[in-house]
């Protein structure tokens, strides 16, 4: 199901890339896309030359952002062809076939970690270590990381997008007379007073597991920090571990609210991604809090009548403990990888990492950059950059824990994981047996999967 | 895939061979046109087959992974999810045949009884040639909780709502401990006396709710020889103060208001003006309890969980009978229509009532057709898997789980063949007597 779940989102940003195009050139009036690469010169580097075949999982629109990134490659190297070509949804299937058949593309980007990971046991991928210092100049540590196999960097989280986002309707938020929370503690106080004001506070899509565990995770990190949670991620802390009994708490403290959940727990738990969404933004409003990435934007504005910043608008997941817990971020995204080694090869994997890389595609919308050196302004409406600016800023980020995991346990419906995590919406008081059947689940799955 | 095993013909016996050359081409011949059906059978029977009883003492993972003896098999019988599968399907097979079986008979005598009968069969047979998935997305729709989206309980709140009307503040809570739940409604905990006032405030409301011509809410001075009062919306932007009349906050018109004695008999009852206020007057003095009736609290229907984990399986059973019964309807016409009819005729002769002609005659002469249903839909039935996956929500599919669904996410979400192979060895075991029996019954019909 993760692969179902990881193409709905790219499909999604695909949309989101054109939706939010069309509002920049209705908002700012200015997107002119591909200016941005002219002045950084097309210095002496003619002296690499090379033809780079790229397959990619970005089409249509997201494609055509991305030829703007090769052209601007080529303005600086004349001499090194990239060639583009979109395999879509389908790139692991085809990278797979393409590898056995001893014919790979020099280059490619996938949305699985665990691909990645697969890719270097099998001994396919080159280490991109030329890219380290460049990488090292741009991001912080923690995005190098996400690049890393068994101490190894193997790939550039290029494109990314950010999990830990809260979002909520302008006028729920108003009526009640409250502002949008920074912390947890602060949210489920207001909750109390939005729950009074006439609306329920949260809208819950417990029909698809993954969205309960995406908040279970966003608590864990915020609670616990990336160390632990990337030990929980890889069940080297158990799940019956206190930790996870606290955040298991701060998690009851919504999902156990059930008059303030729209539809109460049996609502909530027929209530699949992106009904709830529409929930949160529909006339009159359902519910204040949606506590969902940022692939909720697009959801909002394809399905609902709701105005950006208007209507809806987005903060960072709210913070639990102050410091850098609170600045995390679990994001997801398209690594590039690269199955040859050349100087030409070399030369657009270092592009890549650089802020212009970044910033041509950020302009044009539905793209997200981890890159410090990107600022909010180029992104080009105020919700992207506000959903997609704490990348930048963040210094410990985190991929979904279900791509760490078995798929037996953190992706399969209605068993593992997901099944235990609606559970946990069906009955939030009884933690303890949540926790237990997490570990006998998890110690299971990660039994067989080795 | 019901039509192919109700139509296939037992196989033609072998042609005697004839002797010399001329034989041994023709016996060429014939094993060239066996060729490719020989491939096919191979390609995706045979070596499927085979492959699947071998991967199923294997680890998740590769071709074939480590050898893992019978752990799977043993996974199967105690993972709960799966036993649930098993559980389930049980339930199928004992409810849906027989289910099928019967609507079918009826339908079919009824139709041979009715001049539309072609109208009838027509509307019966039509689930058919609907796709079990379209079929299963229908009837989540019409299972919807909510009464607004779900066509069932919007029926269901059509007749509750006529039986008991709901409330006009149905939501509604108290904004202050002051206010206690008693009945269904809410009263002041502590006792007022003539010349008292009585604050009844009121959140959760959201303001499409708030009934019409609401006015700013004023508290009552107070009268002597009355109790004065005011029901109020007691929420403004921010929260306000709880049990405080504000600025802002708005009276609740309409709402009836009980004044109940000390021994809690309602000696009055008013309703509130636009600005929330209320009035009682010519009281006694002694102690009296001023609250709201629970009428106005009256909660809607709120629906059925039809997809809820209790009542998923019923709900799927529903879904399936009505789209079977169609079919079980026109093969037992078909039966009855190749019946004697002079059968009939002289049991009639003979006094027999249309009962006993229905149960001695017609019947045992369906038998060959109506066993040809059952074993059709025992088989169909343990197979079962699009309705299931398209109909339940993902939180309930765990509860509605059955053994082909439990096969195909093991395998291609868990990523777990071994275990996805042991399910469907399983299955095949249990689809195999079945089939045995089908066999059996062509060759003596042949």
């Amino acid at each position: 199901m993760r692969e179902i779940r990881s193409r709905r989102r790219a499909a999604r940003s695909a949309a989101l890339a054109g939706v939010l195009a069309v509002l920049v050139a209705v908002a700012a009036g200015c997107g002119g896309g591909g200016g941005g690469s002219n002045n950084n010169t097309t210095t002496g580097n003619s002296s690499v030359s090379g033809s780079i075949k790229f397959w990619g999982i970005w089409a249509a629109s997201e494609q055509k952002a991305f030829q703007k990134v090769i052209d601007g490659f080529h303005t600086q190297y004349p001499n090194v062809t990239v060639t583009y070509s979109s395999k879509g949804n389908d790139i692991p299937t085809v990278l797979s076939t393409a590898i056995s058949g001893g014919n790979p593309p020099d280059m490619a980007d996938v949305a699985q970690p665990g691909l990645v990971k697969q890719f270097v046991q099998q001994g396919k991928l080159k280490p991109i270590n030329y890219a380290k210092s460049a990488i090292g100049a741009n991001f912080s540590p923690a995005w190098e990381k996400l690049g890393e196999v068994n101490g190894k960097l193997y790939a550039l989280l290029y494109k990314a997008s950010n999990k830990s986002t809260l979002w909520y309707n302008v006028n729920v938020l108003k009526q009640a007379g409250v502002a949008a929370p920074k912390t947890w503690s602060q949210m489920v106080k207001e909750a109390k007073t939005i729950k009074a004001s006439g609306t329920p506070a949260y809208s819950l899509c417990g029909a698809s597991g993954w969205t309960l565990t995406d908040i279970f995770e966003n608590l864990y990190l915020r609670r616990w920090g990336q160390a632990k949670y990337d030990q929980l991620s890889a069940h080297q802390i158990k799940w019956t571990d206190p930790t996870v009994t606290k955040s298991l708490q701060d998690m009851a403290q919504v999902i156990g609210d059930t008059g303030n959940v729209y539809g109460g727990t049996s609502g909530a738990l027929q209530t699949d991604y992106p009904t709830c969404v529409d929930y949160n933004f529909a006339t009159p409003p359902k519910a204040a809090f949606n506590l969902q990435g940022d692939f909720v934007s697009l959801e909002i504005l394809q399905n609902t009548k709701s105005k950006p910043v208007k209507d809806f608008n987005v903060v960072p997941f709210p913070a639990i403990t102050s410091g850098a817990n609170a600045k995390a971020v679990e994001t997801g995204g398209d690594l590039i990888i690269a199955f040859r080694d050349s100087p030409a090869i070399e030369a657009f994997m270092k592009y890549l990492t650089t802020p212009q890389a970044a910033t041509i595609w950020a302009k044009l919308g539905g793209f997200g950059s981890g890159n410090k050196h990107v600022p909010a302004s180029v992104y080009p409406d105020p919700i992207t950059a506000a959903t997609e600016a704490p990348l930048a800023g963040a210094t410990s980020v985190a991929f979904d824990m279900s791509d760490n995991q078995p798929a037996a346990f953190g992706a399969t419906t209605g068993q593992g994981e997901w099944g235990i995590f609606q559970k946990f919406l069906q009955n939030p008081s009884n933690i303890s047996s949540i926790q237990q059947q997490l570990e006998s689940a998890a110690a299971k799955a990660y039994k067989s999967g080795k | 895939m019901s039509g192919a095993s109700i139509t296939a013909e037992p196989p033609p016996r072998a042609a005697p061979p004839e002797p010399g050359g001329e034989g041994r081409s023709r016996y060429r011949a014939g094993a060239l046109f066996l060729l490719p059906a020989f491939i096919l059978l191979g390609v995706w029977l045979v070596y499927p087959t085979i492959y699947t009883i071998v991967r199923s003492f294997f680890g998740p993972a590769g071709y074939l992974g480590t050898w893992v003896g019978i752990d799977n098999y043993r996974t199967l019988f105690t993972t709960s999810t799966l036993v649930t599968a098993i559980k389930n399907s049980a339930i199928w097979v004992a409810v849906v045949p027989a289910f099928v079986t019967a609507f079918g008979l009826l339908f079919a005598v009824l139709t041979e009884r009715i001049s539309w009968a072609v109208g009838f069969k027509t509307i019966i047979f039509l689930p058919m040639a609907i796709s079990a998935f379209a079929t299963g997305v229908t009837w989540r729709i019409l299972y919807q909780q909510n009464p607004d989206q779900g066509a069932i309980n919007a029926l269901g709140k059509t007749v509750s709502d006529a039986v008991t009307a709901p409330g006009v503040l149905s939501n509604a809570l108290p904004s202050t401990t002051a206010l206690q739940s008693k009945g269904g409604g809410l009263v002041l905990k502590t006792p007022l006396h003539p010349g008292g006032v009585a604050l009844l405030g009121l959140t959760g409301i959201a303001p499409e709710d708030v009934p019409q011509g609401a006015q700013q809410a004023a508290k009552p001075s107070g009268q002597s020889g009355a109790i004065e009062g005011v029901v109020w919306k007691d929420f403004k932007p921010g929260g306000g103060k709880a049990g405080v009349v504000e600025q802002g906050e708005v009276g609740l018109p309409d709402v009836t208001v009980e004044l109940r004695d000390s021994s809690n008999k309602v000696v009055q009852s008013a309703k509130t003006e636009r600005n929330g206020s209320f009035r009682f007057t010519g009281l006694s003095p002694g102690t009296y309890n001023a609250g709201i009736g629970a009428a106005t609290f009256a909660k809607p229907f709120g629906g059925y969980s039809w997809l809820g984990p209790k009542l998923i399986t019923p709900a799927i059973l529903i879904a399936y009978i009505w789209i079977w019964a169609g079919f079980a309807m026109v093969v037992i016409a078909a039966g009855l229509a190749a019946m004697p009819r002079d059968v009939l005729e002289a049991a009639r002769t003979d006094g027999a009532t249309e009962w006993q002609v229905f149960r001695r005659v017609t019947v045992p002469l369906l038998a060959p057709v109506l066993s040809v249903v059952f074993i059709t839909m025992i088989i169909n039935v343990l197979k079962v898997f699009d309705i299931v996956i398209a109909l339940a929500p993902e939180s309930t599919q765990a509860n509605a789980n059955v053994i082909a669904l439990a096969m195909w996410r093991t395998s291609f979400s868990g990523f777990d063949f071994g275990t996805g192979s042991a399910i469907a060895v399983f299955l095949f075991l249990l689809v195999l007597p079945v089939l045995a029996l089908n066999v059996r019954r062509f060759r003596r019909d042949a």
